[in-house]
């Protein structure tokens, strides 16, 4: 018995004390890949936040986005004027889908308005591999894509570009929300739908403008996932990773979800390099989920989270 | 209906109460059930059978599971993939190692596995509400694909990982394997989807119904009445991963013939999701309609461009398929968020009327 808790609790610790430079790496690995996560589930949040709508298609939307810049980009269209066509289609997309989806589905129940977003998911999926094809595409918008050694770690440029790219979205969404007019209003329909309509905020516009955001962000989390594993259909898959994220987090909360991410993608990173062979491996599928219960058991609205209050 | 409860006056507590109480009522839905099991394996071909009526049974009784959960106890899960791949690796199990196991006993007890699974990932529900929960499920899902897929002692050590149900008779006649007819594989889901829906609907009308209900509809109010929350909760998933379970062995045992675990990845979770809320939560002849709608969606959309005349490409076929599958979900919510169900209860309220609507 005492070999097996060994086995568990002081193997992997001492592997990580024998080899503090291969640790840091894993961490710094982790937390690469917890700022991608963060990227796609910041698109969840902002539209949680200003609509109470737990949009599921959010993965097929980096997924779009993604498709959509590549296919441009072999047209022949140069990579500045790709990327602002993209956010240019983006936004199209949330005006099309507030008109087509959200408008006629006001004021139904959550479960219902989470269902027509896996619906929404289908569709643009289907649709962008009508558009742009199904095989994997290569997408390179010119980020560096080199190793180098930082105190006996290996770094990668991209994953460091990457970093780098999703602190400032977050800092530039940030003074959105807080010093900007419309960010002031979103946080007033996030308060509360009712108040917000009663003194004037137009509603409509606002589901807009949270759509577009989450759709750039979404071209954001496609440019990075994109470059870092090509374009092609398991994109759409990342939504699923993003899910702990948002729950550790917390639904309604951006700094949450940056949290989350890196909680995440370390605890994953680290768990699945030390522990993962203990139990066969492959379990970076599973780990972020029964991860964020944990969390869940002691903070049911997640680390950031509104404090639920109920009362009869 | 087009025929009224006219002149049918109720003298006991048991008519007033009973799942059906007009005359007219019973005797369809005798004839219905009678005509279910009679007139398909008769008349049908093997590719009716095959390929339409026994998913949709199975998927009716995974349906009907969910609908318990989500609809009527109000707690939104993810993990009915997951719950299903236990009822059907448990009863590969069971079948595998006790050949002289009859059949029927061999579902009931994969779904009391999948029950004690489902109760075991159904404790944080106590705590964790509405979308966490949803996530939380996911666990399940995600953790119960991973164990089957890398235990070997689940699948007998077979070097493909795919379990495949094994020859087993009722009664004399074959009923699962690849021997047995398409007709008495027919006729076996829906023996078990039948009582399971009458179980369904005693269930949701009597005292667990309603506690399951008031827990819905608000569940602290409903505690200080004295619905213990715990004990309804995991009732609930208890019920649900039960008829879950027996539907996953159904889906190998009576439908695939075999099957990895790929059959019970995260779509199929959606795929039961969608037919509970497109057929109706909270509903147990929604459960049907859903299943019913989800099964032929595809088929549907699979032959009509052949049909007309239409060549098209496969992949652009399938691309198109998922639009049409992705719009015609949002269209249904957007017509009628209450789902089939509700638009046969309003359809039913108009003929009752007619033809005199006021």
């Amino acid at each position: 018995m005492s070999d097996a808790l060994s086995l568990v609790l002081l193997g992997p610790l001492e592997d990580i004390g024998s080899n503090p430079a291969f640790f840091g790496e894993v961490v710094i690995g982790g937390v690469m890949a917890g700022m991608l996560y963060s990227l796609v589930a910041l698109g969840f949040v902002l539209i949680f936040k200003a609509s109470g709508v737990f949009n599921f298609a959010q993965g097929a939307m980096v997924l779009f986005a993604a498709l959509t810049l590549v296919g441009l980009m072999e047209q022949g269209v140069p990579v500045w004027a790709a990327l602002a066509l993209t956010a240019v289609v983006m936004i199209v997309l949330a005006f099309g889908i507030e008109r087509v989806v959200l408008r006629p589905l006001v004021n139904q129940e959550h479960i219902i308005l989470f269902m027509a977003t896996i619906g929404l998911n289908f569709f643009l999926e289907g649709f962008g591999e009508m558009l742009w094809g199904a095989n994997v595409k290569k997408l390179d918008v010119g980020l560096p894509d080199k190793s180098f050694m930082v105190a006996g770690m290996q770094m990668n440029q991209l994953e460091l570009s990457a970093g780098l790219i999703a602190a400032v979205l977050v800092t530039v969404l940030a003074i959105f929300f807080q010093k900007t007019r419309i960010g002031r209003a979103l946080r007033a329909v996030a308060d509360d739908h009712a108040a917000a309509l009663s003194i004037g905020i137009p509603l409509k516009t606002i589901w807009v403008v949270v759509w577009s955001v989450a759709g750039i962000v979404a071209l954001v989390a496609g440019i990075m996932w994109g470059a870092k594993s090509g374009v092609q259909f398991s994109l759409a898959l990342i939504a699923l990773k993003a899910l702990p994220v948002l729950i550790l987090g917390g639904f309604d909360s951006v700094p949450g979800a940056i949290a989350g991410g890196l909680i995440i993608g370390v605890g994953e990173k680290i768990g699945e390099v030390y522990w993962g062979p203990l139990v066969g491996g492959a379990i970076e599928n599973w780990f972020a989920y029964v991860l964020a219960l944990a969390f869940l058991l002691i903070r049911p609205q997640g680390l950031f989270g509104e404090k639920i209050i109920e009362r009869v | 209906m087009i025929y009224r409860e006219a002149g049918q006056f109720k003298t006991t507590y048991a008519s007033d109460q009973a799942i059906f109480p007009i005359v007219q009522d019973r005797v369809v839905v005798a004839v219905a059930i009678a005509a279910a099991f009679l007139v398909p394996p008769l008349t049908l071909g093997d590719y009716w059978l095959q390929a339409v009526l026994i998913p949709f049974l199975v998927y009716a009784l995974a349906a009907l599971g969910l609908n318990l959960l989500t609809g009527y106890a109000g707690l939104l899960s993810l993990g009915t993939g997951g719950f299903m791949a236990v009822g059907a690796y448990s009863a590969f199990k069971l079948a595998t190692a006790f050949p002289g196991l009859n059949i029927i006993v061999v579902f009931l007890l994969a779904g009391l596995f999948a029950a004690a699974v489902g109760v075991a990932f159904g404790i944080p529900s106590l705590r964790i509400k509405g979308f966490y929960l949803a996530v939380a499920t996911l666990a399940a899902q995600f953790f119960l694909i991973w164990l089957f897929n890398k235990v070997g002692w689940f699948v007998n050590y077979a070097p493909s990982g795919t379990i495949t149900a094994p020859a087993r008779t009722v009664l004399g006649v074959m009923v699962t394997g690849p021997e047995s007819t398409a007709g008495a594989r027919y006729v076996m889901a829906l023996a078990f989807v039948a009582v399971f829906a009458l179980v369904a609907k005693n269930l949701v009308r009597g005292r667990v119904g309603r506690a399951w209900m008031a827990i819905r509809d608000r569940d602290i109010a409903a505690e200080i009445i004295g619905v213990r929350p715990l004990r309804t909760k995991l009732l609930a998933f208890a019920i649900s991963s039960f008829y879950c379970g027996i539907a996953g062995a159904e889906l190998v045992f009576l439908y695939l013939g075999s099957a990895e675990t790929i059959a019970f990845d995260i779509t199929l979770s959606f795929l039961v999701l969608f037919m509970v809320i497109i057929g109706g939560l909270g509903s147990v002849l929604g459960s049907f309609l859903g299943a019913a709608f989800i099964v032929l969606v595809p088929i549907f959309l699979t032959n009509v461009p052949h049909n007309i005349g239409l060549d098209l490409d496969v992949a652009l076929a399938k691309q198109i398929e998922l639009m049409v599958f992705g719009g015609l979900i949002i269209f249904f919510l957007i017509v009628e968020p209450h789902g089939l169900a509700r638009l046969w209860q309003i359809t039913k309220e108009k003929l009752r009327m007619w033809p005199f609507p006021h």
